[in-house]
């Protein structure tokens, strides 16, 4: 199964990630039509900063998912096969529970159309559009490794 | 398997691309998959790297910042990235025309004996423009003319001189807009200080001052260009040459000249046929010495001497990839870096001439207007000396070349048109008037990998000339279409609607005329201020049935092209990628519809070629319905 992994000091916070993310949310799929879409296609990732390091930000799909456990309307489910958190939106009503609680603020709300933004690991392609679009290879799309505590 | 039909239409370009992949040689297609996804911000023009309190951006999504450190919001940023643009392209033509005019100054006072005056008329009629007495010496004339030129690019109040040779409507215009330039050195300037941090934030105000930056440029520095080249390199005449990598030659020493300044590449055309130099090319094994071009510095040599025409832009690096060329010397303007690496994959040697583009480590020939011919001959020496050392079994020069007749001035075609003893604009424009031909078009610019190479060009030219519009073109482009066979008199009845076809075949034209470089679209402008002189087709540039693209474009000097066409009143469509320009609503709305009230033109972007066919003969109709024109004839 994998999973997105940082190499976080080779990121520059050019925030390219995020423009593919959104591009590749898209109806359309290219970014000059994609900003005149009725439902503006937000990115799923979003580039933050602390001290001198940028940290790419997006669903960690963990395994012990506060946003599973806090959805009230049972949209949010964790697929183990899949290593993901399933997001069912037409179950979904908006009540940003999840956004609360993800540790990693790694949910954010679309007000617009009142359902949460997260990463889908772009489900219908070889690999997230983010890991193309990282100029300088600091996102890694790889098996998931066992992290020793 | 890559599927080379999507880069390029052109077979000799796609062969040559065959052939780099297996030899894995790296070229601009290449390169720009690496590029991929190219930064979005940079797309949108929402990236501000003006001054260190950035680089910000602007958030295109509307969550995030919606202005960057100093306030600055997405319109004023992209408006100021635009506006750069344009003061960069118009330096760089306009630059080209004072070292013309500075060549034509040295050789009148004696210093540059490798030049002559080789077209007296031009030199007295412009010598009349500029309120010159013609009565004196011909060197005498030069003198006083260039001193004159050369203080167009120093003026600081008053107007260009050249603005008088648009129609008096037009100037009102510019006029009453304050956008008449003043000098050509303070125009590029001015706007550079505009877009500084903290001066103009109203990009309205910055797109008026990039209008007459541009209207500096091609009422200026390129019209200067052009106009000078002629007086001392001679004014084009419809000449046959031949295009594509074919014209490379398996056992001649090959000689590629590129780049824009044709200085001292016409002295490239006289060393190369130099007896001596010649027999020393025999001596070393060769049949003799082929001299060929790539991009405008190849239109600047097939015009006067028909020489041949390598390819475009895009083939700059094809052309040393076909393991044939001994030399290519190159000058200033759209020289890809990357040459330095493909040739040290040949014998070829890169030979710089200008101090303003040098490659480091790259063997460096300074070309000095006193010792132009010396320099030519020192760099035909080099490739001949060069000759023994390419490997015969990498050569692999493709087939394809094509024929073609350029050397279509604004003199020239009325003569042809109206006959040498009654040069007139006369049946030009009464084809128009009559509806037998629809209209005018002038497809220009480059060629750029994000589109499949020379698709846009030749698909655009065909579908406009089909609807009898009679296409002007320059640059890359017209090497483009002269590629597919488009610019010989037999393409007209191949291609070209019946009305265009009866005016072709009457007067012996193809239906799509070179007309030269880049710089030479300042030849389109005086034609286009000589129909309105005519009568009949109204009194405005922007009257007349007409518009213009830049199917392909991605040179900054395009975008120059763009700005002093929409302001002289031409409809002008983009290719390619808008300029990014699109993170900024205000500003799009206002380039393709507010500037059609204010200038009479607008611009507009498409990335369809049939599309934007359908956009040029709208406007051309429209512009027809305005005049009360007939219906066209055969519609």
């Amino acid at each position: 199964m994998k999973q997105l992994y940082y190499e976080v000091k080779k990121c520059l916070g050019c925030k390219s990630c995020e423009i593919a993310c959104a591009i590749a949310h898209s109806l359309t799929g290219e970014l000059f039509k994609a900003l005149k879409e009725e439902a503006l296609s937000l990115p799923r990732k979003k580039v933050s900063s602390s001290g001198d390091k940028n940290y790419p930000v997006s669903c960690r799909h963990c395994k012990d998912p506060k946003c599973v456990e806090a959805c009230m309307a049972a949209a949010l489910v964790y697929d183990k096969e899949k290593g993901m958190v399933l997001h069912d939106e037409s179950r979904c009503v908006g009540c940003w529970m999840c956004v609360m609680v993800c540790p990693y603020s790694a949910i954010r709300p679309n007000i617009k159309t009142k359902i949460p933004i997260r990463c889908d690991k772009c489900k219908d392609k070889d690999e997230p559009s983010c890991v193309k679009a990282c100029p300088t290879g600091a996102i890694i799309w790889q098996e998931e490794v066992e992290v020793i505590k | 398997m890559e599927n080379f039909k999507e880069k390029s239409i052109d077979i000799a370009t796609q062969e040559v691309l065959k052939k780099a992949k297996e030899e894995n040689i790296k070229t601009a297609w290449d390169r720009l998959e690496l590029q991929q996804p190219q930064c979005g911000f940079g797309q949108l023009g929402i990236c501000c790297t003006i001054c260190d309190m950035g680089p910000c951006r602007i958030d295109p999504f509307g969550e995030g910042a919606k202005a960057g450190v100093c306030g600055a919001n997405a319109d004023t940023i992209a408006a100021r990235n635009l506006a750069r643009k344009i003061a960069v392209g118009a330096s760089a033509h306009s630059d080209h025309g004072r070292d013309v005019a500075h060549t034509l100054s040295l050789m009148s006072e004696g210093h540059a004996h490798d030049y002559e005056i080789v077209d007296i008329e031009k030199l007295k009629t412009l010598a009349q423009e500029f309120g010159i007495d013609i009565t004196k010496t011909k060197e005498q004339i030069a003198k006083e003319l260039s001193k004159k030129l050369l203080e167009e690019f120093g003026k600081q109040e008053g107007e260009l001189i050249f603005c008088k040779r648009a129609p008096k409507k037009r100037q009102q215009i510019w006029k009453k807009l304050g956008i008449t330039p003043r000098g050509i050195d303070r125009e590029v300037v001015e706007l550079l200080h505009t877009t500084t941090m903290g001066v103009d934030n109203d990009y309205k105000n910055l797109i008026a001052t990039g209008l007459r930056c541009a209207l500096s440029d091609g009422w200026g520095g390129s019209m200067v260009a052009t106009d000078v080249q002629d007086i001392i390199l001679g004014s084009p005449q419809p000449i046959r040459g031949k295009v594509n990598l074919g014209v490379l030659k398996e056992d001649y020493v090959n000689i590629v000249v590129h780049g824009h300044e044709p200085v001292l590449s016409e002295m490239a055309v006289k060393a190369s046929l130099d007896p001596e130099l010649i027999k020393l090319a025999k001596s070393k094994g060769a049949q003799g010495i082929n001299l060929a071009g790539i991009c405008c510095t190849a239109n600047e040599v097939l015009m006067r001497h028909g020489i041949p025409v390598a390819g475009n832009f895009l083939q700059q690096e094809l052309a040393i990839i076909t393991g044939a060329v001994e030399v290519m010397m190159v000058d200033v303007q759209c020289i890809m870096p990357a040459l330095q690496e493909v040739a040290s994959c040949f014998h070829t040697k890169l030979v710089t001439t200008n101090p303003k583009a040098r490659f480091p480590g790259v063997t460096h020939i300074e070309f000095e207007a006193k010792n132009a011919y010396e320099a030519a001959k020192k760099i035909m020496q080099l490739a001949i000396e060069n000759f023994s050392q390419r490997n015969k079994e990498r050569v692999n020069i493709p087939k394809q070349e094509m024929d073609l007749v350029a050397g279509f001035t604004k003199e020239v075609v009325f003569q042809i048109l109206g006959g040498k003893y009654r040069a007139t604009y006369k049946p030009l424009n009464e084809a128009i008037i009559s509806g037998r031909l629809r209209g005018l078009a002038g497809v220009v610019g480059c060629n750029n990998p994000k589109q499949t190479h020379d698709y846009f060009h030749n698909t655009l030219v065909k579908e406009l000339i089909k609807n009898d519009v009679l296409v002007l073109q320059t640059g890359c482009s017209a090497i483009a279409c002269a590629k597919q066979g488009l610019l010989i008199p037999e393409a007209a009845k191949e291609y070209a609607g019946r009305g265009l076809q009866e005016i072709c075949e009457a007067v012996g034209i193809p239906p799509v005329l070179h007309l030269g470089s880049c710089v030479d679209n300042s030849r389109i402008l005086t034609a286009a201020s000589y129909v309105i002189a005519e009568g009949g087709l109204g009194e405005d540039l922007s009257d007349i049935p007409a518009a213009g693209c830049a199917p392909e474009w991605m040179s900054e000097k395009a975008i120059t092209i763009g700005f002093y066409f929409v302001a002289s009143g031409v409809f002008t469509v983009f290719g390619a990628s808008p300029f990014a320009v699109l993170g900024s609503d205000n500003l799009v709305h206002y380039l393709t519809h507010d500037l059609e009230e204010i200038v009479g033109a607008k611009f507009a972007f498409c990335d369809d070629p049939l599309e934007m066919s359908k956009m040029m003969i709208a406007h051309i109709d429209k512009k027809r319905k305005a005049l009360n024109l007939k219906p066209v004839m055969y519609a």
